[in-house]
Formats: C-alpha cells, sequence, structure tokens
C-alpha cells in the first residue's frame, strides 16, 4: 500500500509555528542564562507582532489543509487577529506586574503564547478532533497560569477549582463529539453534515450529543448556568492572567461554537438557536445581576464578562451571516476594553493584589488624572456609551438578532444593558467624586502598560466612529450559511 | 439466534465453576494451619496497616510524567519505523521535528533540576 502524504500548507499554520517556536526559545532562554529575564516579556511580545504579520496576510480562496484538519479561511484570521491582540495587549500589561509579583518566569510568558496557539486551533479546527486538541491546550495552559502566584492562597485555589471543573467540562465535550461520531461515523465537520442530509435517523441521539457539546463550550466560555466557577477562579488568579483569561479563550470558545453550529449542525437550527437564547437570557441576567453587588473590581470585572458572553451569545443565536460578523466585531472591541481595563486595575492595585475593592479607585482623578480618563473610557465603553467601540459593537449585534426576528430576545439584552451601565458609573463616581482617605502616592505606569493603553484608547475610539471597514472584514469571513 | 452464544455461557460457567471449584476443594482438603502471620490480608508484601500521613518525595511524580511522556514517544516511533521506508525524507524530518520538541522539553526539566535526586 503507498502512502499519500495529503497537501499540507505551511503558511495557513505560520502564526502558530511562529508562537510555538517563541514560546520555546523562550523557555530555553530562561534555563540557560538568568541575564534575559528582563527582556522575555519583549521577545514574547515581537513573536506575537510577527504572528499577527502573518495572520494578517490575506487569504484568497478559503480551503481546508492537513488533510481537511484545518481550515484555512478568513473565519480563523479574523479570530487569529483578535487572540494575538489579546495575548499582546496581555503582555504589556504583564510586564510590570510580573517583576512586581516575582512571577517573571520564562514559564509565565511560554505558556501565555502556547494557550494562544490552543485559541488558534480551536477557531480553525475543522475536525472535532482538531477542536478538542486545540480546547485542552489552551484549558491546560491556562489552568497552571490561573494558579502562578503561588504565594497567594487564592491563587492556588482558582488554579484547582478550574482545573476540576474544567476536567469535567471536557468529558461532556468528549462526549458530545462521540456521540456524533457515532451516529454519522464522521469527524470532520462538513462531513458531519452531509451525513447528517443524507441519513437523517437518530436524530435524538444527534440532538443530545450537539447539546453536549454546546455544554462542554459553554463552560469555556463561562455562559450562565456553566459559570459556576468563573468569579472564583478569575478572582484569585493574576490579573494579567484574569485579563486573558477573559477575553481570548472567550473568544475561541464562541469561535468553535460558530463553527460547529453552523458548519456540521445546521440540520438541528431550530433547536440550537433555542439554546443559545436560553443560555444567552440567563448569561446576560445573571451576569448582570452579580456584578451590581460586587465591591471588588477584580470580581465585578469578572461578572461583567459573563454578562458580555451573554452578548455575544445574542448575535450567535441569530443565526445569520449577519449575527456572526457581528460576534466577530464584538469580540474584537471586548478585547480591547476588557484587558485595558484589568491592566488598570492591576497598576492600581499595586504589587501583590494588595487592594482590588472599589476603594483603591477612590480619587483616582487627583493621583492620575490621566490613567482615570482612560479608565472611564474603557468603563463607557464596556457600558455601551456612543461614541465608544462597545456601542457600536453591542448595537450590531441587537440589529442583527432584530433582523432575525428575536425580539424578545433584543428587549432582554437592551434592559440588561442598562442595568450593567450602573455598576460601570459606580467605579467612575468612586474615581472622580469620592476622596480616599489614605491619600496614596500616584502610581507608575511602565512604558509596556502605557503602549497598552494607548493602543486601546485609539482602537475602541476607531472602533466606535469607524466600524464599517472591520465588520466589512468580518463580513467577508462568513461562513457558509 | 440464543444458540450462538452457547459457547459463550458454556465459557462462563466453566470459569465460575473452576473459580468456585478450586476455592471450595481448599477448604475442603487443605490443611488447616493458623497464625497471625497468615490470617493478614495479603497485600503484594505490603503491610496492609500503616499511617496514611506518611510523606515521600515529590520527585516519584516528576520522573512518573516524564516516563509517560518518553513512553508516549515511544509509542509514536514505533509505527513511524515500521513504515519508515515509504515516508521518505518527509517523514524523517517530521519525526526530527516531533523528537527535538521532546528534547527540548527533557533538557528545559534538566536544567531546572527536576531530575536531581535529593
Amino acid at each position: 500500500m503507498d502512502i499519500v502524504i495529503p497537501s499540507i500548507s505551511f503558511s495557513a499554520i505560520m502564526p502558530e509555528l511562529v508562537l510555538l517556536a517563541v514560546g520555546i526559545l523562550i523557555l530555553l532562554l530562561d534555563v540557560f542564562s538568568e541575564k534575559h529575564s528582563g527582556k522575555l516579556a519583549y521577545i514574547a511580545v515581537g513573536g506575537v507582532a510577527t504572528a499577527l504579520f502573518f495572520a494578517m496576510t490575506p487569504i484568497t480562496d478559503p480551503s481546508t489543509t492537513f488533510a481537511g484538519l484545518y481550515s484555512a479561511d478568513r473565519f480563523t484570521q479574523f479570530f487569529k487577529v483578535i487572540f494575538l491582540i489579546g495575548t499582546g495587549l496581555t503582555l504589556l500589561i504583564s510586564e510590570k506586574y510580573a517583576k512586581e509579583n516575582n512571577i517573571n518566569h520564562g514559564e509565565y510568558y511560554s505558556l501565555i503564547l502556547f494557550a494562544t496557539v490552543g485559541m488558534m486551533f480551536m477557531a480553525g479546527g475543522a475536525d472535532l478532533i482538531t477542536i478538542f486538541m486545540g480546547v485542552e491546550l489552551m484549558s491546560i495552559c491556562l489552568y497552571i497560569l490561573a494558579g502562578y502566584t503561588r504565594a497567594r492562597m487564592a491563587s492556588n485555589e482558582a488554579s484547582m477549582k478550574y482545573f476540576l471543573l474544567g476536567a469535567f467540562a471536557s468529558g461532556f465535550l468528549l462526549y458530545g463529539m462521540g456521540l456524533i461520531y457515532g451516529i454519522t461515523g464522521q469527524t470532520k465537520l462538513v462531513k458531519i453534515a452531509g451525513a447528517i442530509s443524507a441519513n437523517s435517523d437518530n436524530m435524538m441521539v444527534l440532538v443530545i450529543g450537539a447539546g453536549l457539546m454546546i455544554v462542554g463550550f459553554a463552560f469555556k466560555l463561562a455562559a450562565v448556568p456553566f459559570h459556576q466557577w468563573t468569579p472564583d477562579v478569575y478572582q484569585g488568579a493574576p490579573i494579567p492572567v484574569t485579563a486573558f483569561m477573559s477575553s481570548g479563550p472567550k473568544a475561541a470558545a464562541l469561535a468553535a461554537i460558530l463553527r460547529v453550529l453552523v458548519e456540521a449542525m445546521n440540520f438541528i437550527q431550530v433547536d440550537w438557536i433555542m439554546w443559545v437564547s436560553v443560555l444567552a437570557i440567563m448569561t446576560m441576567t445573571v451576569g448582570n445581576i452579580a456584578a451590581l453587588v460586587q465591591s471588588d473590581i477584580k470580581r465585578m470585572l469578572a461578572f461583567s464578562s459573563i454578562s458580555h458572553a451573554g452578548y455575544a451569545l445574542v448575535g450567535v443565536s441569530a443565526a445569520t451571516s449577519d449575527g456572526v460578523s457581528a460576534v466577530m466585531f464584538y469580540m474584537l472591541v471586548y478585547t480591547f476594553m476588557n484587558i485595558a481595563a484589568f491592566g488598570i486595575l492591576a497598576l492600581v492595585a499595586k504589587a501583590n493584589e494588595q487592594n482590588t475593592s472599589i476603594d483603591a479607585f477612590k480619587g483616582l482623578f487627583r493621583t492620575n488624572p490621566v490613567l482615570a480618563a482612560v479608565m472611564t473610557i474603557m468603563l463607557f465603553s464596556l457600558a455601551g456609551i456612543p461614541p465608544m467601540g462597545g456601542f457600536m459593537a453591542k448595537f450590531y449585534i441587537f440589529m442583527s438578532a432584530v433582523n432575525a426576528g428575536h425580539l424578545g430576545l433584543v428587549l432582554v439584552a437592551v434592559i440588561n444593558s442598562a442595568i450593567g451601565a450602573y455598576y460601570y458609573i459606580k467605579v467612575i463616581v468612586a474615581i472622580y467624586f469620592q476622596e480616599n482617605p489614605e491619600k496614596p502616592e500616584p502610581v507608575k505606569a511602565g512604558p509596556s502598560l502605557v503602549f497598552a493603553l494607548l493602543v486601546s484608547v485609539i482602537a475602541v475610539f476607531v472602533l466606535g466612529l469607524m466600524p464599517d471597514c472591520y465588520l466589512t472584514i468580518a463580513g467577508k469571513a462568513l461562513l457558509p450559511f | 439466534m440464543l444458540n450462538q452464544y452457547l459457547p459463550i455461557i458454556v465459557m462462563i460457567v466453566a470459569a465460575a465453576g473452576t473459580a468456585i471449584g478450586m476455592i471450595v476443594a481448599t477448604t475442603l482438603i487443605g490443611p488447616k494451619k493458623s497464625f497471625p502471620d497468615k490470617d493478614e490480608p495479603f497485600e503484594c508484601g505490603v503491610s496492609p496497616v500503616h499511617n496514611p500521613k506518611s510523606r515521600f518525595s515529590i520527585s516519584f511524580y516528576v520522573i512518573a510524567m516524564l516516563f509517560i511522556i518518553f513512553d508516549i514517544e515511544a509509542v509514536f516511533l514505533f509505527p513511524w519505523a515500521v513504515i519508515f521506508q515509504k515516508l521518505g525524507m518527509f517523514g524523517f524530518i517530521e519525526m526530527l521535528l516531533f523528537i527535538f520538541v521532546l528534547a527540548v522539553g527533557l533538557v528545559y526539566v534538566w536544567r531546572k533540576g527536576a531530575l536531581e535526586w535529593e
């Protein structure tokens, strides 16, 4: 028997290869010489920038490569860009934090890069196995990163909780994939769709399989009712890791949900639109209401990230090409504003996360007016107030859902958006109108944090004022509907 | 239809019969000399009752993990070696890359001192 080596396009996975190579380089540099330890973050940022360059090289005709295991299309590319931006910003806000908290090791940066590779395989996977490998690569790196500040008890707890519940969720995901494979005999998404349209017996098992897979992804997305781990893990993990976990992996889970549902599960569209709508309503409502009563900013942002996942799910449940591009645009804007907000929190909370409560922000306007202004922009954007990007992102999501006829869902989302404004503005009130009795010294941002915040502010305004061209890019990235 | 399963039933009966038969036979005809050591439950030579809090080195886990990694490497190497000729240069380079990545891992744990046994 001859062995036919499948067509392999290395250019399709160039960003992944770059990140892997840089990750390995950092590991080796770290163990072989002490003197590079200050530069590790910048080497990682350089790797991300190189990967971003490759990820932005336009693909003219979408195709699958590696024997149909990986899709090289614009959908993958758009999400890769989102992940790389998230990773780059995380590395930039990590630099000072890592040095102050004694976690400036090679492993820290390598794990972030490897997790990003996992996310890319989740977005690019055209096969259940590839997607599962991506999920595991991402999750295992995140379990370690959540517990990276070993001296803090909360960090250890976060890591343990995330690991146990994450392993459980992987079980659901795998069980769902197993059922789908059992019925169709295929693991490639396109072939699953083909097998189902050819033979639609055993519909019940297929529906159960699809449902279990959604449970697995909803866990990674932290959608209610699979969000129980989120507040504790986000609060316990080091702040830059929380910023990382609450943006990239969420986008990756959404990418995987979209690809699986749209490419393979069209046959039960009526069912999954209903499930995703219910998830969206619960996620938005629980996330927002729980965020209202938090006095710890880190925990508040954790719940806020849950509610944002809910808004994104509204776009998924629209199940139209407009909905998909709205979700992609939403995740792009969300990555900037979320990581920037966490970056400022990391700075204001001081070394070893002494104070992450809302009190830390009191009187910030007097000590650091510029920082206060940036935080205000990010919070307004998260709340969805024009002309910031957060508004346009929400607007497109809601519009796509209205056009798809989900009026009730949009109504719930709009009410939630109004509730959400309250807790973001609570922080702004603390920044401008309240005095800090301790009279703290102004905090000093390092150059990398300043750069990250500058990029985020520009991005939030550009995306808010000129969303059209990005939306067009997202629109071209579409999956077949 | 059920006839097809007859051999399995015969097998089950024979297996259960042999096991039960041996126990019954030794109970009935075996010599019975009892002393304390003999009455203890047998567990591979390890004392069945001991303090559960005894501590042992974490190095055991590290070595076990390393073993699994290189065990898996062997699992991948074996089928590769079988069809090595057919895969040609491409397969050779791919496998070199695979081994390189694992070797980096080994160098890393070595330099980190995970292989030191204190």
